[in-house]
Parts: structure tokens; sequence; C-alpha cells
């Protein structure tokens, strides 16, 4: 009983943590690609990682935070430009490659040795060494505050103060996701994902339309990037091709083209891995399945899973059937 | 799919476990030498990793650390790396205790000794020490052997060692290339667990050859059939039923993408982190005019030569190659013309995944082995080498995968080795600006 307590905390803490949010403010943008104008975007972790490049090191350059964040994601809507321009007049599985080779390039430029002194190299750069101006921001004050389960600081890293404003970013790009999908604009992306040529034959531009979304999307990806690497470290491996999977299967699980399936689908998506995992650790003898087995048991759930939710229902949870044609083209 | 891979593996599992201890004590030493220094507000970490000139780690190197509050001599792990905690930040003066490197090397002239390096607190600062071939005299004075193929500048040998190594490379990529391509032009499917097939080829030939003690021939040639069978009861479990459904091939591919994480997970959970070397004997070499490789690797290379041979033989004159061309080329046609085509369909997946099985037994011999993310790894390039063919054209795959491969290892004669699966992936991206379809591909096809 005390175990299974522990893990519905584990599940509570983690359903409100920074990192959460993260994935969702990354899943979010990938929702603007994927599940409104259906650009199969496979480098999302890539927008992350410039983001959290370029505000790590502008930070770290002595610029203001507001500068940083500016810098962070100018660097993102070039990113961008350069993966939409040669890809996005061909077919959809062109974009996939590319954004999933670009990604990847970001990365292992980011972790190599040449770059240690901007980028540290494969360790990355640890909080501390960009964190400061954000937390001196915070109006918090000093002090611990407990909630039931939750128990932070206030103001320190992971604190409720890394918390609060990671959740009314979310908050806010919920809003403002409902309000440009609801406006023209929005009406003709979703147009593009069912029927590019019928868009095209009422006279939009769908390249620079798909363009815009793309940048949109990255934009906010850049944004995921900062909230991911504000309670922790940067890690560039910790933002690599598995982190672009874990964002889709957060999206498909939370229900592609709606407002809140990416953050539906972030909490429950860890949420799923702890509860695997704690039923797991409790109810299976470590002689047959041992504490490091258990968190891969997790994944591998979290794989299947992943593939029984797109063959039976890709809408997700929130998502409706008629609004979402997989197929894209 | 996942149960075959569980149960063959869990054969494994308590002898490989024991194995894994006594026969490679590397991957401990290094978690050790890593752990020693852990960076926090109060602490910093001067660290670094010392080579030999063959490329192994360089053992028992003492380094004098002096700087700050310290004056300490610390040496290299089994792993090579050495890393010293700092308190104080500032500059530490490291200097190499140049009678510990061992006989025929000496430490690189251009580097400094001593040398000065700023730690800094809360971060890892390191520093190389690069040691070269070469001889100490009685009085002290070193002679540098002249750089063969460890320097940084190109020379002819070594343009034709990295040549040698690209084709080698180029041709394990194909036999795993061909196989993706095939699934693709055959059914649109961009299968993401492909890579995760070759790496089922490495770990089951270890299984077998390595844990079961079988003679290695023959664990190669059932790690092979396993893995066929893998792709024809994967065929007949999950992509047909789904073809049936009708659903679309977008929503198959993030299917593969499931797969793939599930079988990643599934290759972690029995085997950690670890590398698993499928034959651990030292390479005999074989020199070839200015080229050196293991007899390995050219043995590895005469299969893939003679086994793509015999693919491109059966897609071209064959009737079961004609009618595979003929269902990647329109399927719908070819059903019509009396091509039954899910029969097509399962043997492309079938021979697709046993090549992949055999490109990973072969890359598990010539590389240094096999661990869970081998076929991750490689997934990338074998999409590069099929787009960069033209995407669907079992020929083009094998032209981009030659291209893919030379561009990897020829990179290393000018960047960093760091670089050199960006470059691949950069090229795949010029190339996709001026002519989209890749070599081989048609225009109709992109658009």
């Amino acid at each position: 009983m005390d175990q299974l307590l522990q893990t519905l905390f584990a599940i509570l803490n983690s359903a409100i943590s920074p990192q959460t949010a993260a994935l969702a403010i990354a899943a979010i943008g990938l929702n603007i690609h994927f599940g409104y104008t259906g650009l199969l975007n496979f480098g999302q972790a890539g927008f992350m990682l410039i983001g959290a490049y370029g505000f790590a090191i502008s930070i770290i350059a002595g610029l203001p935070i507001i500068v940083a964040i500016i810098i962070a994601l100018v660097a993102a809507l070039l990113f961008a430009l350069i993966l939409g321009i040669p890809t996005l007049k061909l077919r959809g599985d062109y974009l996939a490659i590319v954004t999933l080779s670009a990604a990847e390039i970001v990365r292992m430029i980011g972790r190599s040795s040449l770059l240690t002194n901007f980028t540290g190299g494969s360790n990355g750069i640890t909080g501390n060494e960009y964190r400061g101006p954000f937390t001196d921001l915070s109006f918090f004050g000093n002090g611990q505050l407990d909630l039931g389960p939750f128990k932070y600081d206030l103001t320190g890293s992971n604190g409720w103060w890394f918390i609060a404003t990671a959740w009314v970013i979310v908050g806010l790009l919920c809003l403002f996701v409902w309000a440009i999908m609801r406006s023209p604009w929005g009406r003709v992306l979703r147009g593009i994902r069912e029927d590019e040529d019928a868009v095209r034959a009422l006279g939009k531009n769908v390249y620079s339309y798909k363009m815009q979304a793309l940048i949109l999307g990255g934009v906010i990806g850049a944004i995921a990037g900062i909230v991911f690497i504000l309670p922790s470290s940067l890690q560039p491996d910790s933002m690599g091709r598995s982190e672009t999977y874990f964002i889709f299967t957060a999206l498909l699980l939370g229900g592609a083209a709606t407002v809140f399936g990416p953050v539906l689908g972030a909490i429950v998506f860890f949420a799923i891995r702890l509860f695997v995992q704690g039923i797991a650790g409790q109810f299976i003898p470590s002689s047959i399945m041992n504490g490091q087995q258990t968190e891969q048991f997790a994944w591998i759930v979290i794989g299947v899973m992943l593939m029984l939710v797109v063959i039976f229902r890709p809408q997700g949870i929130l998502g409706n059937k008629k609004e979402l044609s997989f197929d894209v083209k | 799919m996942l149960a075959i891979v569980a149960i063959v593996l869990m054969v494994s599992l308590g002898s490989s476990s024991a194995q894994a201890a006594t026969s490679d004590p590397t991957p401990a030493a290094t978690a050790s030498a890593t752990a020693a220094c852990a960076t926090d507000a109060a602490t910093g970490c001067l660290q670094g990793t010392i080579k030999l000139p063959s490329g192994d780690p360089a053992v028992g190197i003492k380094l004098a650390i002096k700087g700050g509050n310290l004056d300490t001599t610390i040496s290299t792990g089994a792993d090579g790396k050495w890393s010293q905690a700092i308190t104080v930040a500032g500059p530490y003066t490291i200097t190499v205790d140049t009678t510990s490197i061992p006989d025929g090397a000496v430490l690189d002239s251009a580097a400094k000794n001593p040398a000065t390096v700023t730690g800094a607190l809360n971060k890892n600062t390191g520093f190389v020490f690069k040691i070269v071939g070469g001889t100490t005299a009685a009085d002290g004075t070193t002679t540098q052997t002249p750089d063969t193929d460890t320097g940084t500048g190109i020379t002819f040998d070594r343009f034709a060692q990295q040549f040698a190594s690209g084709i080698r490379l180029g041709l394990l990529l194909a036999l795993a290339a061909v196989g993706l391509s095939l699934i693709f032009g055959t059914t649109g499917l961009s299968n993401f667990a492909h890579g995760e097939q070759v790496t089922l080829g490495g770990l089951l030939a270890y299984l077998f050859a390595n844990v079961l003690g079988l003679n290695l021939i023959l664990a190669a040639i059932i790690s092979v059939v396993i893995c066929a069978a893998t792709g024809y009861f994967q065929d007949a479990l999950i992509w047909k039923p789904l073809r049936r459904r009708g659903i679309g091939t977008t929503q198959l591919m993030i299917v593969t993408i499931g797969l793939s994480i599930a079988l990643q997970y599934t290759y972690q959970y029995f085997l950690g982190a670890s590398t698993v070397r499928i034959d651990q004997a030292n390479p005999v070499t074989v020199d070839l005019g200015p080229v050196t490789l293991s007899q390995q690797s050219l043995i590895s290379m005469g299969i893939a030569v003679i086994v793509i041979a015999l693919v491109g033989w059966v897609l071209v004159r064959t009737r079961i190659g004609r009618a595979t061309r003929a269902v990647s080329d329109n399927p719908a046609l070819a059903a019509a013309s009396g091509i039954d085509v899910d029969r097509i369909i399962r043997l492309v997946w079938t021979s697709a995944t046993a090549l992949a099985g055999l490109s990973g037994v072969l890359l598990g011999l010539v590389l240094n082995g096999v661990n869970w993310q081998t076929g991750l790894q490689l997934l990338l390039l074998m999409f590069a080498a099929i787009t960069l063919g033209g995407l669907g054209t079992a020929f083009g795959a094998l032209a981009g995968a030659m291209i893919i491969g030379l561009v990897v290892e020829l990179t290393n004669l000018v960047l960093p080795g760091d670089f050199k699966y960006a470059t691949a992936l950069v090229i795949l991206i010029l190339v996709l600006l001026v002519r989209p379809q890749g070599i081989f591909g048609r225009r109709e096809r992109i658009g």
C-alpha cells in the first residue's frame, strides 16, 4: 500500500513538473506541424536543442534574459527556413527524412569537441551557468511551500517558480493555438492537411502557409527547449531522436489536432511510464526483473502503446476521428 | 516478433551476464572513472583521456597536478581516462610524467608539457595530451615517428586507408539499405524499425557464437535464418492485417517508430548498455599496399559483394525479381496482371530482414561489437543512402550506400570524428536541393 501511494505521489509530482510542461509545449508546436498542417516534422527535438543552445549561450555571454530568449526564437526561425526551403515543395516523407537528419546534425555539432568552449561538448552546459537571470526574476521569495504531496522550494531550481512559469506558458500557448486555429489562417492550414490541391485551387500559396506553420511550430519547440533546460542542465543527448519520438507519442496519445491533446498526452505519457514502473517494481520479484529492468520494461510498454494507439485509436484520447485525416501527402 | 526476441534473449540472460563480467572489464572501469568526479556548486573537474597511437587507452600514465590548494599525482585508469576534482577555480599546471609513457610512444612534440589549464567550479574542464609513436633516447631526447595514419594531414596513404574503410562501410550499409528500399518500394512504408533488425542480427550472432559456443559460420547462418523468420512473421502478424484494414502509410510509419522504441528497450532489458563483441580474438590484419584491413573485414566485404550481386541478379533476371520490381512500380497494375502482391510483399519482408540481419552479423565482426543502439545509429545513414539513390529503387540504394559510406569515412581526413555522420546528412540535404528525386529516382515520384 505504501508503495502504491509512493507511485501515486511520483505520478502526481511528474504531472506538474516543468519537464512535463516542456514536453507539452514541444507537442503543442508539433501539433501545429503534424496535427493541423499535416507536416511530418521528425526534428522537433532539434528545434528544442536550437532554442536551448541559443538561450544558454546568450546568457553565458552576458546578454539580458529577454535578448537571450529572442536569440533562441530567431535561431529556431532560421532553422525552420533552412529546413523548409528545400523540402516543403516535395512529398511529405522528404520533410521527415530531412528534419530527422537536421536535428541529428544539430546534436552532433553541439556535442562535438571542437565547440567545447561554447556548447560544453558532450557534457553540455550545467544549469547553474545560465539559470541565474531567470531565478532572479522570481517574485515568489525564498522558503518552501508544501501543498499536499507537492513539496518544493519557492524559487530554487525545480521549485514553484519554475513550475508556475512553465505551466503559465503552456496555458498561454493553448489559448494562442485555440485562437489561431479558428481564424481563417488556421482553416487554410487544416485545408492543406485535408487536400493540398483544393487549397491551391482556391488561390492560396500553399508553400508559404506550410512555411509559416513550420516556423511557428518550430519557434514553440524552441520555447520548449528553454523550459526543458531551465530546471535541469543542457545535455545535447537528452534532445536526440528519442525525444522527438516521445513528443510524437505524447501528441498522438492526447489527440492530434486538438487544443488540449498535447498537454493531456504529455501528462499521461509520464504517468503511464511511472505507473508501469511502480507496479512492476512492486509486484514482480527482483529476481525476474531488477530495478533497472522495470524502467526499460516501462519504455517497452510505451513503444507498444504507441503502436496500439496509432492502430486502434489514431485520434488519441481527445481527438475527433473526422477531424484527423492521418495520411500526409 | 517481440516474443521471439524475448525468448531467444531470455536463454542468454544467465550466461551472458556472467560472461560480461569476466570478458569485458572496460565498461565497469569507465563507470568508476567518470563517477570519480561529479561537479556541483563547490566542485569542478579537470579531466581528459589519453590514448596510445594505436587508439587503445593509455593506462597508468602519471600526471602531476598543481595549483589552487592542490599538489597531487594521479594516473589514468584502464580506459585511459583521468579526472581530478578541484574546489578552487583558477589555473592549474598539469605535468605528464614522460617516463610513465610506454615504450614505443612519446608525447607529441607539439603538446605543451607542463600544460596550464584554467579550472572552474561546477564545470568539467578537459585537456588532451596527445601521444604519438616514437622512441626515447637515453639522454631523454625523443624522436617522433613521422605520421602515417594517425596525423591530421592528408597523405595518400591515409586517403587510401579511409577509402577502403568507406567501401567497407558502404557495402555493409548497402546490405541493410537494399531491404529498406525494397520495403519502401513495394509497400510505401518507411520502416523506422529496420535499424533494430540490424542490431538483432548482431546480437543473435553473439548469442549463438559466444554464449552458446557454436561455430561462427553456423551461428551466422542461424542468426540470418531467425532474422528472416522475424520478417516473415512480422508481415504475417502485423503488417498484412494492417494493410487489410486500409491504414495509411504515415500511420504505419508511426507504428514502426513504436516498434523501434519497444525493440530498443527490449535489447537494453537483456543486455543493458554494454557492447558485446562477437569475435574476441585479436584480429589478424592483412596489408594491401598502403591499406591495412583485418581478415574479418575482407571476408565480410567479400560476403557482402556476393550477396548484393545475388540480390541484383534475382531482381533483374528471375521471374520473382521482375514481379517484385513490378509491384514496386505499381501494385495495382501488378495485381491486375496476375502477380500475387501479398506474396511478393511477404517475400520482400523476409529477405529484407534477412539482409539486415546479415549486415548486423558482419558489422558486429568488423566493428568493435554490437550494442542496443548499433542499428539506431545506422538507420539515418540507411535513410540517407536510399534517399540519395532515389526512394524505392534497389540499385539506387546500393549506389547511395556506397556514397554515404565513403563520405562518412573520408570526412575523417579533414574533420574530427564527431562530424563524420553529420557530413553524410549535410550531403543528403544538399542533394535534395539540387536533385530531389535522387540519383536513380524518377521525377514523377516526388511531387
